[in-house]
Parts: structure tokens; sequence; C-alpha cells
């Protein structure tokens, strides 16, 4: 039954680097934008967290909305002051700007709370380990299975059923076009883009305990993220959220089963996908 | 002669002699390099930190060799870095401590990793590269880590004794024949790439930066041309791995570490990508930079360089390169030569 529990966590893995990087699939599609720094969102999200329950004693659960709140406020700042002049510009332009900015939040981060790995007490109902049908399932586990799977459902109703859903993918297929008929698509995606961030910062608080927090984080999770929106494509919220499972069960699994390995199997994972369908694993033919 | 042949004719000449008229030296050229050669002699006590640069300024024209010349992305330069330094080292502790023949296999060895992966860059939009390459990069350092029994791992490489240059020439503490030997390197690969981008192929690898499908319509065969430009940045970056691995003589996982392709194409955004000294000058400042800024903040240097990485391209690239621009146009005996 070990693989069961391997899979399990695999899954629980994979869901939250679906929270972590959805924000990330919407901007790419949107507006074109590869923004490098994320990740940096979601570091931010992490330390609420550490911090609101260190040093002010708040209970976990306040802590993940409040991480939500600050990172998408942190996003739309950022939005409307930083990211808006960089939409016309070039990828590479792009990548610089956006490496920058990870630069940054590395060294201010270290700076501000020490580079040390942050660990947070999780309530005593969060802790520990039951049998389901025999398998052996963390209780954290399943919390943010549920958690974040809800979220993916509300998600994809918000994506396929809203009028805001329904303008967002106009924006997304042709920009122009959405914006001819009269949808404001700036507004649009500084919603988006905060919406995204701040989705990335209430991943970051539920990863604290799965993924660890260090000020390394933006660098060592911007791979990750940038698999799961290159591999799931950006035109549905289903892609990214099949491209988040795989990873993170194919994660899990390598590092269970082949320690030695490392990440290795990920990243020869993600360079066979992209040599074989360089548009993404779920990406519909161009007509 | 009918018209058509003859109009061939006349723009196969005008095309040749435009050609040749670009391999020409500005006079502004001979004057750089004759600063590189007199800075050893300037200053002396410099020369570790001016043989760094020297690898730098290598690493960036590799990269320039593909991204200006050919538009392919990278964010895994790292991996051709890190794959010549290995082998340059492992040739040193294992073979023959001469420190040419190390060169020559690390560029090979780099080389070969550069055709074997040159397929993956030729598909896709910028992003899947910048994602394949940056993939490439990762896996590089990953199995450099795993396969600690022949790299070391987290040690390092450590040990690695240099033989005389030409059997002559020590290598000695205070870099004096590191940095001759690395500006030569350089400047010799630098005269190389310079022919190269100013031949007919050069000019086929600008058509499909500019306009792939009007490139290959007028038949130049894009796959074969890009991943021939692809294997050459890696052999030079290869070149500059080996030359760090022999006058550091340390290889450690560092030199496959992501910052390391991020710093290089920092390094040539500063310079300028497309005109080969770009690599060069963005070297020197950015070396000058990180110098500087690691005085006062040693631990804390990366946030400045991000904080001048985001300022430049927000606003400050236009500044910088009009700024040097607009010096150059107003010395028109310097600019009688070329300069876009």
């Amino acid at each position: 039954m070990a693989l069961l529990t391997i899979l399990i966590d695999g899954v629980a893995y994979g869901m939250v680097l679906f929270v972590l990087a959805c924000g990330l699939s919407v901007t790419l599609g949107l507006m074109n934008f590869v923004n490098l720094a994320h990740g940096a969102f979601a570091m931010a999200g992490g330390y609420v967290t550490v911090v609101l329950m260190q040093r002010f004693g708040v209970p976990f659960l306040w802590t993940l909305p409040a991480a939500f709140l600050a990172t998408a406020a942190a996003g739309w700042v950022m939005e409307r002051t930083l990211y808006r002049p960089m939409y016309a510009k070039s990828h590479l332009d792009q990548v610089m700007f956006s490496s920058g900015l990870v630069f940054m939040s590395v060294a201010a981060m270290k700076y501000v709370m020490g580079s040390q790995q942050q660990i947070i007490q999780l309530p005593g109902w969060l802790l520990g380990r039951f049998e389901l049908f025999g398998i052996s399932v963390g209780r954290y586990r399943l919390f943010v299975i549920m958690i974040c799977g809800a979220l993916a459902l509300g998600l994809s109703w918000v994506f396929a059923r809203t009028l805001f859903g329904a303008r967002l993918r106009a924006a997304v297929d042709d920009a122009r076009v959405a914006r001819g008929l009269g949808i404001p698509v700036g507004l649009l995606f500084a919603v988006t883009f905060a919406a995204g961030s701040g989705l990335a910062g209430l991943g970051g608080a539920l990863g604290v305990e799965l993924l660890g927090l260090d000020p390394t984080f933006p660098l060592k999770f911007m791979i990750y993220f940038l698999i799961v929106v290159t591999v799931g494509g950006t035109s549905t919220i289903s892609g990214p959220f099949f491209a988040a499972m795989l990873l993170g069960v194919a994660d899990v699994a390598g590092k269970y089963l082949i320690p030695q390995a490392g990440s290795f199997i990920i990243y020869a994972l993600m360079v066979l996908l992209l040599a074989l369908r360089p548009d993404g694993l779920f990406a519909k033919a161009k007509t | 002669m009918s018209a058509p042949d003859l109009a061939a004719g006349t723009l196969a000449v005008r095309v040749r002699a435009s050609l040749v008229l670009s391999r020409r030296w500005h006079p502004a050229e001979a004057l750089f390099w004759l600063f590189a050669v007199a800075a050893a002699l300037l200053f002396p006590r410099q020369l570790l930190l001016m043989n760094e640069i020297a690898i730098l300024a290598l690493f960036a024209l590799s990269l320039d060799l593909i991204l200006g010349y050919a538009g392919i992305v990278s964010l895994g330069h790292a991996a051709f870095l890190g794959m010549g330094a290995y082998a340059a080292g492992l040739v040193a502790l294992h073979v023959a401590a001469d420190p040419l023949l190390g060169l020559v296999i690390g560029m090979a060895a780099s080389g070969i990793l550069g055709l074997i992966t040159s397929p993956l860059v030729l598909k896709g939009n910028d992003l899947t590269r910048l994602m394949v390459t940056l993939g490439v990069g990762l896996l590089m350092l990953e199995l450099a880590n795993a396969l600690s029994f022949i790299t070391g791992g987290a040690d390092g490489l450590q040990g690695i004794t240099m033989g005389k240059l030409f059997g002559q020439f020590e290598f000695d503490l205070f870099g004096r024949t590191a940095y001759a030997y690395s500006l030569g390197v350089l400047f010799v690969l630098f005269m190389v790439a310079r022919r190269i981008v100013h031949s007919p192929f050069g000019l086929s690898l600008r058509a499909i930066r500019d306009n792939p499908l009007r490139a290959t319509a007028s038949g130049v065969p894009r796959n074969w041309r890009l991943a021939a430009v692809y294997t050459l940045s890696a052999a030079y970056a290869g070149a500059a791995g080996a030359l760090l691995a022999q006058t550091t003589q340390f290889v450690s996982l560092d030199v496959l570490d992501f910052h390391r392709s991020a710093d290089v194409m920092l390094v040539l955004i500063i310079g300028g990508a497309g005109y080969l000294y770009g690599g060069l000058i963005g070297a020197i400042a950015f070396k000058f930079l990180q110098d500087f800024i690691s005085i006062f903040t040693p631990q804390y240097w990366q946030f400045w360089i991000g904080l001048f990485l985001v300022l430049f391209v927000l606003g400050g690239r236009e500044i910088i390169h009009g700024g040097i621009k607009a010096i150059l146009v107003r010395l028109p005996f310097l600019t009688s030569g070329k300069r876009p």
C-alpha cells in the first residue's frame, strides 16, 4: 500500500503546485508576459504565515486568507506600477526584468528574515496520519487536497461559467479583438494578476509544511511553475491542473523510489515533453 | 548575359563587397585590444579580476553568437560552461596537465553537448526555448551532482595542478600567466567569431533571426544553420569553462548554477547583443559593478544587481546605449567604419 500513500502525497504536492502556478498560467496567456518572479509572491505568502504565527500567535487557519490578501494587494500594486510598462517589451526584456525582481526578493528576504528554513507549528488536528481503507494518509495532506481541490473547482467554474471568465477567455484568445468589443482588458489583467498573486501567496502559505520555506524559494520553485505552465498550456484551467498533478506525482514518486536521481526525473520529463509537444501537452491544434 | 543574371551578378558582387567592408578593422577596435593588453601593465595588482573579466567576456561572446546573431534565447547556457570546466578539470586531473589540451577537449565536449541538444531549440517559440534551455541547464546540474564519483559532487574537483603554458610559463599566484592566457584565447576566438559573423554564413543567420519564414523561402537551410551556430556557441562557452577551471584550478557545482546563466544574459544585455563587443564591454561593466557593490555589502550584492537589472530594463537601457551611440556619432572619425 506504500505506492498508494506515495500517490496521495504526490497528489497533495501537485495540488499545491497548481494553486501556486495557476495565476502564472493566466498572466502568461493573457498578456504573453513571462513572469519569473511569480515565486516571489508565493514566498511572500509563506512568510506572512510564518510571521503571523510566530510573532503574533495568529491561528494557522486565519493566516491563510491573510496570506492571500497580502500578496494579492502586493500583486495589484506591482502590476499597476512596475509590470505595466513591460507588456510591450520583448520576452528577453521580460525575463531580465522578472529575474531581477527574483534576485531582489531573495536578497531582501535573506536580510529581513535570515537564510534559515522556516518551521511552523500546525494545529493538533492537522498533525499525524490516519488509516483509510488500509492506506496511511497524512491529515495535513488530506486538508491540502481538499482546499486546493475546492479552489480548482471554483476556478474552473469562474473560468467557464461566469461573465468574468468569458471575458477573460476572450482576452486570452485575442486581446485586440476583445478590446475592440469593449472588454476592459487592462483592468481584467490587473484583477487577474492580483488574484493570481494572491493564489500564489496562499499556495506558499499552504506549502510551508510541504515544500519548505527559505529565501531561495523563488529560485528553487521557479522551474516547477514554468513546467506546470508550459506543459499545461495557458488556454484552460484543466491543462495546468493535470500538468501539476503529473509533476507532483512524478516528483514525489521519483524522490521516494529513486532518491539518488534527485530532480533529474522531473527535468528530463519536461525536456522530453517539450521536445515532443513544444506548445504544451494539451494544446489544441491552431487553425 | 541576360538581365536577371546580370542583376543577380551585381547583387552578389554588392553583398560580397559589403561583407569585405564589414570585415575591415575599425580604429576603436584596435584601441580596445591595445587597452586590454595595456591593462595588464597598468594594473598589475588586479590581474586576477581581469582574468575573470576575460573569461566572462568569452562566455558572453558565446551567448552573443546565438542570441545576438541567431535570435535563440537561452536560460541554460551554464550547461556548456560547466561541461567545459569539468572536462578540462578531469583532463588535468587524470590525463595530462597541459592547458591547451584541456582547452581543446573542453571545447570539444561542450560542442558535442551543444550538437546533441541543438534539436531541442529548433522547435517552438521563445518561451519553449527558454524552458528547454533552462531544463537542460538544470539537468546538467543534477547530473553533475548525482555522478559524484566523477565530479566530486558538492566538494567539486580539487587538487588540479596545471602544467606550464607552452611548456614555458608557469601559472603564478598573481594571475600574470592566467590573464595572458585567457586574453590570448579570448582574442583568437574573438577573431574567429568576427570572421564567421561577417561571412555569408553569418549573414544567413541574421536573415533567419530577422525573418525565419522568408529566410527559409529563399533557400536558407534554417535548422542546419541554427544547429551549427548553437554547436559553435556551446564550444565557445566550453572554452570559457575550461579557462575558468584551469586558471582557478578548481571546479565546483557552482559553474552549472542558474545564476551563471542569468549573469551572462545580464552581461550581454548591458553591453548590447549583436555586435560581438557587447559581451566584452558588458563583462567589464558587470565585474566592476559586482566588485564595487560587494565591497560594501558582500552578502546582499544580489539585491543591487537585481535592482540594476530592473531599472535597466525599465528605461536605463535606452539611456546608456543611446548615450554611447550619441558619443560615437559625435566622433565621426571613429565611426567612419561601421556600427549600427
